[in-house]
């Protein structure tokens, strides 16, 4: 049986632009896919074709087990959907807008206006109730936004880049709402350009670049693919870059010599690939210490998503925001697969 | 997935007739809201026509010669029932603006993803735009009678012209709609679904006898949709200057103004719902 949200071959062109180039997709009931990729990789288009906006040239589509081509009304009453610009109307009070959707799911003025307020309650909105959105912070519409898409407790749900454009703080407060969605049962497929976000919501992760799924897993198995945990050493002084790249070879995952450990000679990093964990980290402090190589920074890292992104894709996940990633930034222009610094042998 | 199915079976739909009305009501109401908290759009929208009886009274009338009389008063009772007329078309653009703007803001997105009757965003819309239009007609008419407008019929004739031009501006909205749903922005869909109208509106026998025109002009005045709701409307109020052209429009003009306006909902509206089914923002 086929998940909650199923999507086999979705194909949409938009004159030259294939826009969808066979996207399939599975979602199990009760879980959270994140639909992880840059703008313009298809993401909003897969959520338009499967929310019934959008009819796909080809490909077969089915969610909360109705046919979406063939049944898209009642599809409608199934879904809620969120979108990336938030989708209320600013002359109409919170309740308002809330009520017109209700009434528009084909319920009683009534009931529509009861579930108004619980939904107003809910999300914190209840003392904005009264004010028309047009006063409304950006964290406040996305709220009533995401309040809009609840209306009839669907059983499955769309959220397109839900915290596009929001400060971390409001990004917070949405995913816990986010999570408190989910935590009832209800399957949602999200998407987003955060990696950190996909990392935090999603059981799952489809990684879409130019309208193809082109990897899908769990954050960990995805990780995986990219490689295990490295460490990360940055040296105080730039002559000891040498020194301490050699010592660092020493431990990489291959042994030395094999070209693994990588040098940014700008930011005076070192990273080589290792197994071992903390007691290896501390074993590398001692060592070099020993060799009087003063450092600035030493960790172990695990790879983030945009290391995934990178490895998969060959380029960087090109987020809008500023505030996820580690400052790698220069990466993008480097180009390289999975490598983001000029590559220096150990001797 | 026992909670699908109780989630569509609670909102099963029903009579599809009585849901289409009911949510266009919906949608009207909701439009209805807007235009009460943005009064400045009302408000511009009565300031132009009222300028317009002013303006075209004091300085055209005396020199245009309706029906051989180039009196001011004669004028004055000729032009109303071109203003009214002009009037009305003109929520045209604020319809075509709306719904431009409801597709730029993502909320035809929200509208198309809920289960709602598929015409619904466009009649609510419409039928707003009627509400507006009916409340500008009743202020024009107002001043209309304070600058010296007078109708010499049946209360019952008057009360026919009202809702002949308020059919005509139901059915301009619906060519407003289409306007709103090609254009990329609302400001586009303003200029775009007025520009149109001056050619449409100055073309016929709104502002001048017709009758006066040069014979390629005349013809398509006399056959402009436009022309046959005025000439109606002259004929109902009992105005002067009613043209005694034997063009068909002209002779019959209450049914050719009722004709053109049905033709113009059927192929617009349909149109429309069209272009809304399968719009992408």
């Amino acid at each position: 049986m086929p998940g909650a949200i199923y999507a086999e071959g979705l194909v949409k062109t938009f004159g030259d632009v294939r826009a969808l180039d066979g996207v399939d997709l599975d979602v199990p009931e009760g879980t959270v896919l994140g639909l992880l990729g840059p703008n313009g990789a298809g993401k909003t288009t897969t959520v338009r074709c499967l929310t019934t906006l959008l009819r796909p040239d080809s490909g077969k589509a089915v969610v909360a087990g109705l046919d979406v081509l063939k049944q898209p009304d009642a599809v409608r009453r199934s879904i809620g959907l969120s979108g990336q610009f938030a989708a209320v109307d600013e002359y109409l009070t919170g309740r308002e807008n809330l009520q017109m959707v209700g009434q528009l799911y084909q319920m009683r003025a009534k009931a529509a206006r009861a579930r108004a307020d619980e939904l107003l309650e809910q999300f914190h909105l209840a003392d904005a109730a009264d004010r028309t959105a047009k006063t409304y912070s950006g964290g406040m519409r996305r709220r009533l936004d995401l309040a809009a898409a609840l209306v009839v407790s669907p059983p499955v749900m769309f959220m397109d880049e839900p915290t596009t454009g929001l400060d971390p703080r409001n990004r917070q407060q949405l995913w816990e709402v986010i999570k408190q969605l989910v935590s009832g049962g209800t399957t949602l497929l999200l998407t987003t350009q955060y990696l950190e976000e996909a990392d935090h919501l999603a059981h799952d992760i489809a990684v879409v670049d130019h309208g193809r799924v082109i990897a899908q897993g769990t954050s960990d198995q995805l990780k995986a693919r990219t490689g295990g945990e490295r460490v990360e050493v940055v040296v105080h002084e730039r002559e000891d870059i040498r020194a301490a790249s050699a010592l660092l070879d020493k431990y990489s995952l291959r042994g030395p010599g094999k070209g693994d450990t990588t040098v940014e000679e700008h930011m005076r990093k070192i990273t080589t690939p290792v197994a071992g964990g903390a007691k290896l980290l501390a074993e590398i402090i001692r060592e070099l210490d020993t060799h009087g190589i003063e450092i600035d920074d030493i960790g172990l890292r695990r790879p983030t998503l945009d290391d995934v992104f990178l490895s998969l894709t060959g380029h960087v996940a090109e987020a809008g925001g500023e505030d996820e990633g580690d400052g790698e930034r220069t990466a993008r222009d480097a180009g390289g697969r999975g490598h983001r610094s000029s590559k220096e042998a150990a001797k | 997935m026992s909670a699908v199915t109780d989630a569509v079976r609670t909102t099963a739909p029903g009579n599809p007739i009585a849901q289409s009305i009911r949510d266009s009501l919906v949608v009207a109401r909701r439009n209805l809201i807007r235009m009460a908290r943005i009064p400045e759009v009302v408000i511009f929208g009565l300031i132009q026509p009222i300028m317009f009886v002013v303006l075209f009274s004091y300085v055209f009338g005396g020199s245009m010669d309706i029906g051989g009389s180039t009196s001011p008063e004669v004028y004055r009772e000729f032009l109303m029932a071109g203003i009214f007329a002009q009037t009305v078309t003109f929520a045209t653009a604020g319809a075509g603006a709306g719904i431009a703007e409801d597709m730029h803001k993502g909320l035809i997105d929200r509208f198309r993803s809920l289960p709602m009757a598929r015409g619904a965003v466009l009649t609510g819309r419409t039928l707003a735009d009627l509400v507006q239009t009916a409340l500008t007609l009743l202020v024009l008419a107002v001043v209309a009678l304070l600058v010296g407008w007078r109708t010499h019929t049946s209360f019952g004739e008057v009360l026919g012209a009202f809702a002949l031009l308020l059919l005509t501006g139901y059915a301009f909205t619906w060519i407003g709609a289409v306007i709103g749903l090609s254009v990329r922005t609302p400001e586009a869909a303003t200029s775009g679904g007025l520009v149109w109208l001056f050619p449409v509106t100055f073309v016929s026998n709104a502002f001048v006898d017709s009758d006066n025109m040069t014979p390629w002009l005349r013809h398509i005045a006399e056959w402009n949709p436009f022309s046959a709701t005025v000439q109606a409307c002259r004929e109902l109020f009992g105005n002067p200057g009613v043209s005694t052209s034997d063009a068909w429009p002209m002779q019959h003009p209450v049914w050719a103004s009722l004709i053109y306006s049905v033709l113009i909902i059927a192929l617009f509206r349909t149109l429309a719902v069209r272009k809304y089914r399968s719009a992408a923002t």
